[in-house]
């Protein structure tokens, strides 16, 4: 709605400009904001956190130490391993997830029965909590009975040992993440595809364009700010994953699976090391709001253009 | 058009035929797995290679509902019901707060361009993107002192952080899709604000009020870090209720299967019976806004 039909809607229907009628919209959010306040104040607690030496073990030794916890941490090794996988993780579950769930839009793309009900079926893995994915999964791939064991031992990989094995554990969890969240990818590309004006595809059609042709100068073009979009999204949720690698591993073997979040909170409630947490927490934030800035300028184009469609 | 496009593509009908029950298989298999092998015992677990065909026993469930596992090493008590409970509760008690604090802010954001609108609007979507443990440890610190940890008031309050802007922006463009036209000509009538908004506004965005709650459920149902840094056994949810079990009795296999059954089955059946209104809102939150 533009700005002028509201203040046309203010004056038609007789209501001055009065100062009740300006602070209404504020009075509407306000709630919404102040419950999130409550919320807000630990950023700034941990920002501040992070500035200190803290220790719940060792309280006497509490104190400001300015930027030398970063430089600590950034000096650290166990810190880069950190980094490592956390950057292998997010990259393979995201182009795994957006290559798997773009093929599969395509595969369902027309409304027909059969693709319907493949895509609801495909709901489900998305509606299962992460973590309880990860039991799922990790029942499955019990080296005694699990019967993904089994079948990789049928194929010869007797010893195969999954989340177990640090060689293997990355594959393990990616391939959870993978059944939980390329339904996402797919419900959104699909919603894209099935969204597309057809007019360029029955002109392709009548010169006899090449299907490759097609897809790679038509759909894949006007499909990108979808893409864009989904792909942001799940990069941002990706490189804070928590709960299936806490779930499968808690980080291990070793520190094979040692991301960012779970770092984090093996320092504060293994290590009770406060200040190294947050200053872990302060740079994974730093890194997702850089990247959630790229998000949000992507995203109001988006809106701009579908709302200008209109 | 997009038959045409698929079929020129290169893919014969039975090569998409195979893709899709490749597809079905893997993203199905889980789901199935698990649930035939929570009306398995023990034994018929471990045998290998895994039997197709068994007896069924509803000794794993008839466990969880009593709250009492026998084992051979005695009996071990089974508070996993009550993690049901926990995980019904907080949910529906946060979806419903959700509701009351973000449908009338989407309502703001959506009619009124106002100083700060905007500012605010984004401050609730960014906690979408921070990593929640920035906030929660410092949180489980203050809710020491405060007197809200392990209370479900504390864990309602924090669940705002998942349920609330997917509400706000759901609802939001649900508001901004809808004529302001009907509410200007009750409003001429000499009808308040307030009643346009719950007698006109209101029934005219339930499709999307429902869409985005039914969404916030399930995301409240699923979530697993929150309760897990601030909840002690007695008020955790299934997701961290269900870890518990894993540790507490490793190797009761059918139970950990019938539990996980147990603590899928609200999500997915809610899933299946709003699928349209589910995928509507997944993309009108990601998507559109």
């Amino acid at each position: 709605m533009s700005e002028s039909a509201e203040i046309a809607l203010h004056q038609r229907a007789g209501v001055a400009a009065s100062r009740g009628a300006r602070l209404l919209p504020y009075a509407l959010s306000l709630p919404a904001l102040l419950v999130c306040i409550g919320i807000l104040i630990p950023f700034g607690t941990a920002a501040w956190y992070s500035l200190q030496r803290y220790n719940l073990a060792m309280p006497f030794t509490r104190g400001f130490i300015g930027w030398s916890g970063y430089l600590d941490v950034l000096s650290d090794p166990d810190f880069w391993n950190t980094v490592e996988v956390s950057a292998i993780y997010t990259l393979a579950t995201v182009v795994l997830e957006l290559l798997l769930g773009l093929g599969i839009a395509l595969l369902l793309r027309e409304r027909t029965r059969l693709n319907n009900i493949v895509s609801i079926a495909l709901l489900l893995p998305l509606m299962t909590a992460p973590a309880i994915a990860a039991l799922m999964w990790k029942l499955m791939t019990n080296p005694g009975f699990g019967v993904l064991s089994w079948i990789v031992g049928a194929f010869g990989l007797t010893n195969f040992k999954w989340a177990s094995d640090p060689n293997t554990a990355m594959l393990t969890v990616v391939l959870v993440d993978i059944w939980v969240y390329t339904p996402f990818m797919m419900i959104l590309l699909l919603a894209g595809l099935r969204s597309l004006p057809t007019q360029p595809f029955e002109a392709a059609r009548l010169d006899g364009v090449p299907g490759r042709f097609v897809f790679f100068r038509i759909t894949l073009p006007m499909l990108m700010p979808y893409i864009v979009t989904a792909t942001l999204f799940r990069l941002l949720d990706s490189i804070q994953q928590f709960d299936i690698i806490y779930a499968m591993t808690q980080g291990g073997p070793g520190d094979s699976l040692m991301v960012f979040q779970v770092r984090a909170y093996l320092e504060f409630f293994q290590y009770t090391n406060v200040g190294r947490s947050a200053v872990l927490m302060m740079i994974l934030w730093a890194i997702t709001y850089a990247l959630s800035n790229v998000f949000v300028k992507q995203w109001l184009k988006l809106r701009e253009r579908s709302h200008g469609a209109q | 058009m997009a038959r045409s496009d698929v079929r020129a593509a290169g893919l014969p009908r039975f090569l998409r035929a195979f893709a899709l029950v490749l597809v079905l298989i893997f993203f199905l298999f889980p789901i199935a797995w698990i649930f035939l092998m929570s009306f398995q015992s023990n034994e018929q677990i471990l045998r290998i290679p895994p039997h197709l065909l068994f007896t069924p026993t509803l000794m794993n469930y008839r466990a969880l509902i009593s709250g009492k596992l026998i084992t051979a090493a005695g009996s071990l008590d089974l508070p996993f019901m009550r993690n049901l409970g926990n995980s019904a509760l907080l949910s529906a008690a946060s979806v419903a707060l959700s509701l009351l604090l973000g449908v009338p802010a989407a309502y703001a954001f959506a009619r009124f361009r106002f100083r700060l609108g905007e500012n605010i609007a984004f401050t609730l979507l960014s906690f979408r993107f921070a990593p929640p443990l920035l906030v929660l440890l410092p949180l489980s610190l203050y809710f020491q002192e405060l007197g809200l940890a392990n209370t479900y008031v504390g864990l309602i309050w924090v669940y705002q952080l998942i349920c609330l802007p997917l509400i706000l922006w759901i609802v939001r463009s649900y508001f901004e899709d809808l004529s302001p036209d009907v509410e200007y000509a009750y409003r001429v009538d000499g009808h308040s604000w307030w009643r346009a908004f719950t007698r006109i506004a209101i029934p005219l965005a339930g499709p999307g009020i429902a869409a985005a709650g039914l969404l916030a459920f399930i995301f409240a149902w699923n979530n697993f870090v929150f309760a897990l840094i601030l909840a002690s056994a007695d008020k955790q949810p299934v997701t961290v209720g269900a870890l518990a079990f894993v540790t507490a009795s490793g190797i009761q296999y059918g139970q950990i299967a019938a539990a996980i059954v147990l603590s899928i089955l609200p999500t997915l059946a809610l899933a299946l019976y709003a699928q349209r209104w589910l995928v509507e809102g997944l993309s009108l939150g990601a998507v559109k806004g």
